[in-house]
């Protein structure tokens, strides 16, 4: 069977705009939530968001590509060439054929959508609106698959390439497409993750009228309470995170650092509500162990849980029971963590950006911290990592997900057996 | 040691994906078999946009699917929680369950899935809660904007209403994604999925949906159906786009065998995917990745090119797109006059409906062993100078059929399908 190895690592999230930025935010237990400054959020129920300060022009993208990408698409390119300037990548001698794209996002353009939809409209007063007010690149923002075509044009790619918007677990779904691709021997080099830039008025208004989303507008740098007693909800995000995935003996023989392997990866569906959950998170629990299964792996094995941890009070509880369904009493024992309390939750984009802190876990000892966690919930009583990051080796991280339309997803990267004498 | 109660996804040797079920939506019939008469016959779905007044925008013409009331369908909850798009596709699983004669009740759900594409969400429904936010306020944003507007509604719909709890995905490759999300359904079928509802519809008809579509630059903007999308043909002037779709059951030989399915209308033999990375609004002139992806496609079937009796062509309607195909066409096939074949000028291109209609025209054309007709197609272009089905349908032996596919942004599939005896 064919391996996938993790060979480099590109982050756009709140609190630092790059990777080495991104891993000091969430190992120093810092939040990036904030009250929303895209747009004024008088009159909406959440008013709060974790944005990210992104300077496309210092992130090397050039004026034409500035005007003509959605800013999910800007996170994307931005992301994808600090993944392959980090796994030494050379593009002119790889073969571009073999080198696929599979990046997820759950909604897409809606900026640019949204942008122009004010200006043809009028300001929301025509339905029938004026076509000569659109923006010449209106059409890449209604169909969601630019963001991997945009990838795939930044680097020469090929080979296949796809965009998987399963709602907020696209981001493991994206990577668990690269990662197949690479098994199936359709590619040797995926780039792949997710990203997502859903602070706009639209996004957030579809979770205002469900409740899904913190309300703690005072408070914003604790409002992204995973785990804790009081928690009200989730707190949108943005952000972007591709990892490069090489198949490995070639990782090998090219001496890249590998990161790490992908170990597992799973999907399945709850069948129940497009938005609710069956509090034994019995489906979820079905994805982590066939995820196990496919990497033989043993609960004891898994030093790190990088939980979907969206602050809910259904998701967390959920989860929580998923775990303990899935691990048995050693549920108890492995430290778990949600970086949602830090950079909120970027719907279809936050999975890779947990998948890139997982690998990060792995390289370097560390398992970031749930902050705010402060009061205990008798639903939610296993290790959260409250408040400070954990030195301790992590060889195995597990991490899941779960999405609008009962999609649950797990993967685990595990560092590769033949990589551990040398390992710490 | 723990493991899933179901089953663990890794690919198993000697797993066959079939195609056992079909259920069209289509602008020229609702239903597989009355779309298919209307196919076989050359008779065009293509008018004049009904679904708003389209005076005002420069292309007036569109597939529409006619007489689609999703009230035959789906009860008033699930109409007002989902837009058009995941009406078509509800619709169409109803009919491809029927054809197939499989009552998903009492199965293991672990090991049915969902797996569908989409290029453009839920077009109405998000311009009608966007009006309201923009024009009333916040407040005004329904309950139901969050889940039925993103591009995951539909696989989520289906998957809730059949009681499907395998590995449930959504795939996006603007007009290619069709294809990709049967081949994703066959790579799920491998890891051991037995029976996969997947293909994909689209509704991209409504004001701003067409208004974001003629930012392009593919769309044409004839008035007379008949001048209008002309795929390959010397007045090729842009494409008409259209709604709708199929819905594709994939069942794994084995499940199928056991239960005895009444239809199993071929199998999905090889699959290859490319992009152009060319330019990110213009199709390239060049077929090379084109041709690329078709040869993946035969390598990964175990076939020859002598082994296909039909080509349904992508049929873009954008001159230098229509001559790269081509081009790729007789760069795989040499010197061989294969039938080509382009049924969607009937209907117009359907984005992540189209991949999966042209499959189940394949399927039927090998089961009826007759290829079905490109119409509009008078004169062809230099460089087209294809075994085009022209004139109406044709009969002839099919037992492997290659379908291609693209979609803006340089996305290019082609999919084998190989008629079961």
């Amino acid at each position: 069977m064919r391996r996938s190895a993790v060979t480099g690592v590109g982050v756009v999230a709140p609190g630092g705009v790059n990777r080495e930025a991104f891993w000091e935010t969430i190992t120093s237990g810092r939040t990036a939530t904030r009250k929303i400054t895209f747009f004024d959020p008088e009159g909406f129920r959440s008013q709060i968001a974790a944005e990210a300060d992104f300077d496309p022009r210092a992130a090397g993208l050039d004026d034409q590509k500035v005007n003509r990408m959605d800013r999910y698409v800007q996170f994307a390119v931005a992301a994808a060439l600090e993944a392959v300037t980090d796994a030494g990548l050379d593009l002119e001698a790889v073969d571009r054929e073999r080198m696929g794209v599979t990046l997820g996002s759950a909604v897409g353009g809606t900026m640019v959508l949204e942008r122009d939809y004010v200006v043809v409209s009028n300001h929301g007063q025509k339905w029938l609106v004026d076509h000569e007010y659109a923006s010449p690149f209106l059409f890449n923002a209604l169909v969601p698959s630019t963001l991997a075509s945009e990838v795939a044009l930044e680097l020469g790619a090929h080979g296949p390439t796809v965009v998987v918007s399963t709602g907020c677990t696209s981001g493991i779904d994206g990577i668990g497409y690269g990662h197949q691709l690479i098994q199936d021997d359709e590619a040797d080099i995926v780039i792949t993750g997710a990203s997502e830039t859903g602070i706009s008025p639209i996004s957030m208004a579809c979770f205002d009228p469900i409740k899904a989303t913190s309300r703690r507008n005072d408070d914003p740098e604790h409002a992204s309470r995973p785990f804790d007693r009081d928690r009200d909800g989730f707190v949108m995000g943005e952000g972007a995170a591709i990892l490069v995935l090489e198949e490995f003996e070639s990782a090998q023989a090219r001496g890249a650092h590998i990161y790490c392997e992908v170990a597992g990866y799973a999907n399945r569906g709850n069948a129940y509500h497009m938005t609710g959950l069956r509090p034994d998170g019995a489906e979820m629990a079905e994805a982590i162990l066939d995820a196990m299964a496919q990497g033989q792996i043993k609960p004891e094995d898994i030093d790190y849980i990088n939980a979907h941890g969206s602050g809910t009070k259904q998701n967390d509880r959920h989860e929580t029971a998923a775990y303990k369904r899935s691990l048995g009493d050693q549920a108890y024992k492995i430290p778990i963590s949600s970086i949602k309390s830090m950079v909120g939750h970027s719907l279809g984009g936050i999975g890779a950006v947990e998948m890139a802190a997982c690998a990060l876990a792995i390289d370097r000892g560390v398992v970031p911290p749930t902050a705010n966690w402060e009061n205990p919930d008798p639903e939610c009583d296993l290790d959260y990592t409250p408040n400070t990051a954990k030195r301790t080796q992590v060889d195995c991280a597990l991490s899941t997900g779960s999405g609008f339309g009962g999609f649950q997803s797990a993967m685990i990267l595990a560092r590769p057996p033949e990589l551990e004498e040398v390992g710490m | 040691m723990s493991a899933p109660e179901s089953f663990t996804s890794l690919p198993r040797a000697g797993r066959q994906a079939l195609i056992t079920g079909l259920g069209v939506i289509a602008p020229n019939g609702i239903g597989t078999e009355a779309w298919w008469d209307a196919t076989k016959a050359g008779k065009s779905g293509i008018g004049r946009i009904t679904h708003f007044d389209p005076s005002q925008y420069p292309a007036q013409l569109a597939g529409e699917v006619k007489g689609f009331e999703a009230s035959d369908y789906l009860d008033q909850r699930m109409i007002v929680q989902t837009d058009r798009w995941t009406h078509m596709a509800l619709a169409a699983t109803q009919l491809a369950l029927e054809d197939a004669q499989f009552d998903p009740e009492g199965k293991d759900p672990y090991r049915m899935s969902v797996i569908t594409a989409s290029a453009s969400g839920g077009n109405d429904f998000g311009q009608k809660e966007i009006q309201s936010l923009w024009g009333k306020g916040p407040l005004f944003v329904g309950a139901y904007q969050s889940i039925a507007w993103f591009y995951a509604a539909t696989t989520g719909q289906i998957a809730i209403k059949y009681g499907m709890k395998g590995p449930c995905g959504v795939v996006v490759q603007e007009g290619a994604g069709g294809l990709e999300a049967l081949w994703h359904s066959r790579r799920n079928i491998i890891r051991g999925v037995d029976f996969v509802i997947s293909g994909g519809t689209e509704a991209p008809i409504g004001p701003y949906a067409l208004t974001c579509q003629l930012t392009n630059g593919r769309l044409s903007e004839a008035t007379e159906p008949e001048a209008a999308y002309r795929p390959f043909d010397v007045a090729a002037n842009g494409y008409v786009p259209g709604e709708g779709g199929a819905i594709v059951l994939v069942e794994s030989r084995e499940h199928a065998e056991q239960r005895n399915a009444p239809h199993v209308y071929g199998e999905i033999l090889g699959y290859g995917t490319t992009n152009d990375a060319y330019h990110s609004k213009n199709p390239t002139p060049n077929g090379e990745h084109l041709a690329r992806a078709m040869r993946l496609s035969l390598d990964r079937a175990g076939i020859g090119p002598d082994e296909v009796d039909a080509v349904f062509a992508d049929a873009a309607g954008v001159p230098e797109a229509d001559a790269a195909e081509a081009w790729a066409i007789k760069e795989i096939f040499g010197r061989r006059d294969v039938p080509v074949t382009a049924p969607k000028t009937m209907v117009g291109r359907l984005y992540a409906g189209g991949g999966a209609l042209d499959v189940a025209g394949a399927l039927l054309a090998m089961r009826d062993g007759v290829l079905p007709p490109t119409i509009n197609l008078d004169e062809p272009a230099e460089g087209c100078d294809l075994a085009f089905v022209r004139a109406g349908a044709r009969d002839a032996t099919l037992e492997t059929v290659l379908v291609n596919a693209r979609g803006f942004g340089g996305f290019n599939s082609a999919l084998v399908l190989r008629r079961t005896t």
